[in-house]
């Protein structure tokens, strides 16, 4: 199940572990990455905490837990060559996956076309 | 509010610019290439930068210099026919109402305010103005600037002749038909041109500087990574109503008449510092790590607040973070470490001399 929020973050539920990553469209506005920070793997996370920080020559976003739980896979992998992050990888790229208390967290979120019609 | 577009704007459309709200304009920030690429290219070879939304104003009458040396700490007289200076509009406090560029060409003065303090500017001059003096704002003109080490032989390919032309000479040119006027001057610390033309004529222009296959369009992002590298100020952030020249580290602004006569406005203030050194001054900071430092962190010495960044972002030429900020004059020498108030504790981040890259101008 993919979900999209509104700070441009795609979910995506697989049983109970919710891989996170940001979308096509924030890649392409954030320009040149620069810097990326992930969380550590065990990090126990609310809905909407920020959780990862994403640097571009520009400016700096964060990047928001779309449900609570913990924190169990880190794509660190992502670290090892920041200009492979590009909208058209975007949608490949999770940053971290999350082991989710209540999946109730995701039904706020946005279906594809619902994110698509936001951000046209 | 409907943003301004500058004649290019279908151009930049065509050309894949992301465009951004800036100082009610509509203006490129990047095109497909992306910043570093664009900012590299002007490093290495030539950028285009279309600066329209700058403000050009005219001065002329009898009383032009006069009125021009009541507002600033400039010796106008010393700027000859053809030459360009920088200079800034004070208030009585001697903090930096904007700064500009200031030309002298067929006998009239001719400055470019920045376009976010226009409204602010002309209204100052106007309230200022006496009947000596004609003031002109000119609207619906082109200004492209031509960036990098290869500006100057792109120019001479196009029948442009450059003899004698140096860093901050003005003159008259005619590019096919269209006559131009030209700066040998910018804001990026590379040798570089500032044309301004008819409105009409800047899209042919733009185009005829593309087609030498030279040049790479670039946008505010790389005009503003461009100029944090060279260490110049801008408004906003590194001058501003409470920041004077001497802070922001442009003593060359002031000119020796000027100071002697000391009758410019906040000289009391500006003189002193400029005798006895300011209480804070602009530096260059260069952060340990990956992760940029942004504008408004607080600088820290001991534990204690003794600074703020007021730009900070990445460096593509240095190809690592880097910043400008105020810091206590005591600690504002090369190598000083302070720390970087960030939200993940303190990063150390070390003092260093501006320009963080040299600037290269043609002296001739």
């Amino acid at each position: 199940m993919l979900k999209f929020s509104e700070d441009h973050e795609w979910a995506n539920l697989d049983a109970d572990i919710c891989a996170v990553g940001i979308s096509p469209h924030a890649v392409e506005q954030l320009g040149d990455i620069v810097f990326v920070e992930l969380p550590d793997i065990g990090l126990a996370v609310n809905k909407g905490d920020a959780v990862a920080v994403f640097e571009s020559v520009k400016a700096a976003s964060d990047i928001y837990s779309p449900a609570g739980g913990e924190i169990v896979e880190v794509n660190n992998a992502l670290l090892d060559d920041l200009t492979a992050i590009t909208p058209e990888s975007a949608m490949a790229n999770w940053l971290f996956k999350i082991k989710i208390n209540d999946a109730g967290d995701l039904e706020s979120l946005m279906d594809e076309a619902a994110y698509n019609a936001m951000i046209s | 509010m409907e943003k301004q577009r500058t004649p290019l704007y279908d151009f930049h459309i065509a050309n894949d610019a992301r465009m951004v709200p800036f100082a009610g304009w509509d203006m490129p920030v990047q095109y497909a290439a992306g910043i570093k690429t664009e900012h590299l290219a002007t490093r290495n070879g030539a950028g285009l930068f279309d600066v329209s939304h700058m403000v050009q104003v005219e001065l002329s009458g009898n009383g032009a210099d006069a009125f021009f040396e009541r507002l600033t700490p400039t010796d106008i007289g010393a700027v000859a026919e053809g030459r360009v200076r920088y200079s800034m509009l004070l208030n009585d406090a001697g903090g930096v109402l904007d700064d500009l560029m200031v030309a002298r060409l067929d006998g009239r003065l001719h400055l470019v305010v920045n376009a976010g303090r226009a409204t602010h500017d002309i209204d100052h001059l106007r309230q200022n103005l006496d009947e000596r003096t004609k003031m002109d704002v000119h609207h619906g003109k082109a200004l492209l600037a031509l960036q990098g080490p290869k500006a100057a032989q792109i120019l001479s390919s196009l029948g442009l002749d450059l003899d004698g032309f140096r860093f901050m000479d003005i003159r008259h040119f005619t590019l096919g038909t269209v006559p131009l006027v030209i700066a040998r001057s910018g804001y990026t610390g590379e040798d570089g041109f500032e044309i301004s033309m008819p409105a009409n004529a800047a899209v042919d222009i733009a185009k005829t500087l593309m087609a030498t296959g030279d040049v790479t369009l670039a946008g505010l992002g790389a005009r503003d990574t461009l100029r944090l590298e060279a260490g110049l100020p801008l408004w906003g952030h590194e001058l501003d109503e409470t920041i004077t020249p001497i802070m922001a580290g442009l003593r060359f602004a002031l000119s020796k008449r000027r100071r002697k006569a000391a009758d410019f406005p906040g000289a009391n203030i500006i003189l002193d510092e400029f005798a006895n050194g300011p209480k804070r001054q602009l530096v260059g900071l260069l952060a340990s790590g990956a992760r940029p430092v942004r504008d408004g962190t607080i600088l820290l010495h001991g534990g204690v607040d003794i600074g703020i960044i007021t730009s900070g972002g990445f460096a593509p030429s240095l190809d690592r973070p880097a910043a400008l900020g105020f810091v206590e004059t005591h600690l504002a020498t090369d190598g000083t470490v302070l720390a970087a108030a960030t939200r993940g504790g303190e990063t150390p981040i070390t003092v260093v001399n501006l320009p963080l890259v040299p600037h290269r101008y043609f002296r001739g």
